[in-house]
């Protein structure tokens, strides 16, 4: 593979510590994950690094550093996002945000509207319609996500619970920590009704955004790529067959193909 | 000893199949299954039930709050607390409690408990639960991960509205305001007692003792399976060096008393497997919301009541495991006696809330068990902590030339009918 690849810690002006993961050469591209964090294998990002040069930041509450106290609302997950871009020193990257990440990543492209010129947004949160109500992954067990999550939940199930040993109550435990601090700290901007209200300031997006959703989405039901597009003052939206709320692991070689596409 | 006579308030109506057609007794039960006519009936017939505990010589009488839940239809403890002010006289009104994080802002609990501990002449106990998730995050709506400092900041604001003199501007996180004042105040001074009930979260322990608070164990699950939990907070206590008196603690038990152990049986066993089997039917996705347990609590692998490993053990229960394992005591007065004081020794509580009205058990054996109790077993467990005798810290005060209860009743010397409609300042007005 061409793409090189290493993991840092680097710190905000905040103070607060974060993992980073860097890979390929290129433009400057931001990848902000979702929910479920950043997995070990993330094949979408192997995709994008063909051609870009990645950061994908690790949000507070899914990596080894602490620092989610610190983050307890929208804006400040907000800040937090562009603080990171200030860290890393990527002045003008591509934006690209998945679910949760693509919460935040719309609120940064439109809080700091003049740094931004291509945002992609992955099956995003943070819009709520009454008729198209979102499921409440915060009312489902821990092991009962995959099927919430993936359009395939035995390969959902490899993937969330890679290697975890059910048997053995210390490395349940971990997993239980884990998810706990990745879906509590969520929570602040997701919990009860994932909505706080970005649809007031979408005007200020002057980005061309692309948005992006697997076509068997249960979580985030699929029509929202058409009430994110309509939302947005310049944006297309693509569906992806046969992938549901992990289209990133699931078809990522199609959302590759349709950001290129994008950009291009 | 004190005991205080405990209602949950339960629907008893709920149909033979519950477990089979709904997921959950609380959060989502079908509103159908509530018949607001029969309510008439229950909610008078359980206000009844706690004025006769009064009537029968209980230290407390005791009421908390759950919202949408069909095991307690008290999503307003305070309005039967209003009432029975009203029409007792002696006991403790234990509201334990108000989910103060709920309340917006937490002032109107200073304010409505001032109230209750003035209507009752001092007699009020004042808890203040966190609150399950099944009612702080998915009733009302609270993120998980803010609820205990959203608690934190509201304790802070109702303790000091009942103790600044003067009006004061708090600048909270989740509260602002700019004159806070607090009309009434309460009788007991500095404040009313302080009840922390817990489900199982360890910092609860340390917050109790760092500010002397009484820690309230509500389990379901009986004293054998509550004694890590008490011993845990003990532990705390003894290491932060303070006395490690018993009216510190207080504990939930579910106690059936007949004339035999085998009428016990006869008399208590269905409502107890109704409340086990159907009331404490909870889906367990909403019973640990990611960011409700902190991590330390899930790394002390302290497990709420209401998980899934324990929904497992009730629905399985008999008769003879509920009363072997303690989750129930029951019996003759004897066996009853033995065992209420086997529960205290061990988990070295000086407060028992008692639960007498168990699941959909009618009112006449209610009636029977608690009379049995208190005639018959509360009188020799009274005096179980001669050391601590007098120690009333954590026990109400009440106003002695308090308005009592009986006196305004209908025929009571203060009745209102009695009252000549007659202002005597008519003439000189006119």
């Amino acid at each position: 593979m061409m793409s090189i690849l290493q993991t840092r810690t680097c710190t905000t002006r905040k103070g607060i510590a974060f993992e980073v993961r860097e890979q390929g050469e290129g433009p400057p591209l931001v990848f902000l994950h979702g929910l479920t964090g950043l997995l070990d294998e993330e094949p979408l990002i192997d995709a994008l690094a063909e051609n870009f040069h990645v950061y994908a930041p690790v949000w507070p509450g899914f990596g080894a550093e602490e620092g989610e106290l610190a983050i307890e609302d929208m804006l400040d997950f907000t800040l937090h996002g562009l603080d990171v871009l200030d860290a890393l020193e990527v002045d003008r990257p591509i934006l690209v945000g998945h679910s949760f990440g693509g919460m935040i990543a719309a609120e940064m492209a439109c809080l700091q509207n003049d740094r931004f010129d291509r945002v992609v947004l992955l099956s995003p949160f943070g819009l709520w319609i009454d008729a198209d109500p979102i499921a409440d992954a915060f009312a489902t067990l821990a092991f009962d996500l995959p099927p919430m999550f993936f359009a395939d939940p035995e390969a959902g199930q490899r993937v969330l619970a890679a290697g975890l040993d059910f048997s053995n109550n210390e490395a349940l435990t971990n997993f239980m920590v884990a998810n706990a601090r990745r879906m509590g700290t969520a929570g602040k901007v997701l919990f009860p009704v994932p909505n706080r209200r970005v649809s007031k300031r979408l005007y200020r997006m002057t980005a061309d955004a692309l948005v992006v959703w697997g076509a068997e989405d249960k979580l985030i039901p699929p029509v929202y790529g058409s009430h994110w597009e309509r939302a947005l003052p310049s944006a297309r939206s693509v569906e992806i067959p046969g992938a549901a709320h992990m289209l990133t692991c699931e078809r990522p070689a199609e959302v590759a193909e349709a950001i290129s596409k994008f950009l291009t | 000893m004190k005991f205080t006579w405990f209602n949950l308030c339960p629907w008893p109506h709920l149909p033979d199949n519950f477990r089979e057609e709904h997921r959950s007794v609380w959060v989502d039960i079908p509103s159908e299954l509530f018949d607001p006519e029969e309510g008439n009936r229950v909610y008078n017939t359980y206000l009844d039930q706690l004025e006769y505990a009064d009537a029968l010589g209980f230290d407390g009488i005791g009421v908390n709050e759950h919202h949408q839940n069909g095991y307690g239809l008290m999503p307003s403890p305070n309005l039967m607390a209003a009432s029975l002010a009203r029409r007792t006289s002696k006991a403790a009104i234990c509201v334990i409690g108000n989910s103060i994080a709920l309340y917006n802002p937490p002032i109107r609990v200073a304010e409505e408990f001032a109230m209750l501990d003035v209507i009752s002449g001092g007699r009020l106990v004042a808890g203040f639960p966190v609150g399950s998730p099944m009612d702080t995050n998915f009733c009302y709506g609270q993120v998980p991960a803010l609820l205990r400092d959203k608690y934190y900041e509201a304790h802070d604001l109702i303790m000091r509205a009942w103790q600044d003199p003067e009006p004061f501007a708090f600048d909270g996180k989740y509260n602002q305001l700019r004159y806070v004042n607090c009309w009434p105040r309460p009788i007991q001074k500095p404040h009313p007692p302080i009840y922390i009930p817990g489900g199982g979260s360890i910092e609860t322990w340390d917050w109790c003792a760092e500010n002397d608070y009484n820690y309230s164990y509500l389990s379901f699950s009986g004293y054998i399976a509550g004694k890590a939990m008490m011993d845990g907070y003990w532990e705390r206590l003894d290491a932060m060096g303070k006395d490690l008196s018993p009216y510190r603690g207080a504990f939930a038990q579910i106690i059936c008393v007949a004339d035999s152990d085998e009428e016990a049986e006869e008399l208590y066993a269905e409502h107890c497997l109704y409340f086990f089997n159907r009331c404490l039917h909870v889906a367990p996705q909403f019973s640990d919301p990611a960011g409700y347990r902190t991590v330390n609590t899930i790394k002390a692998g302290k497990l709420d009541q209401l998980r899934a490993e324990n929904q497992k053990i009730f629905q399985n229960l008999t008769w003879k495991d509920l009363v072997e394992k303690g989750f129930v005591i029951a019996g003759s007065p004897d066996t009853v006696r033995e065992r209420c004081e086997d529960m205290i020794r061990s988990l070295n509580v000086g407060h028992v809330f008692s639960l007498f009205h168990i699941g959909d058990m009618p009112d006449w054996k209610v009636r029977r068990s608690s009379k049995l109790f208190a005639e018959k077993v509360m009188p020799q467990l009274q005096d179980l902590w001669p050391d601590w005798k007098g120690d009333d810290r954590w026990w109400i005060k009440p106003y002695e030339d308090r308005v009592r209860g009986e006196a305004t009743m209908p025929g009571g010397e203060q009745d209102a009918r009695a009252h000549r409609i007659e202002d005597p300042n008519e003439e000189g007005v006119r």
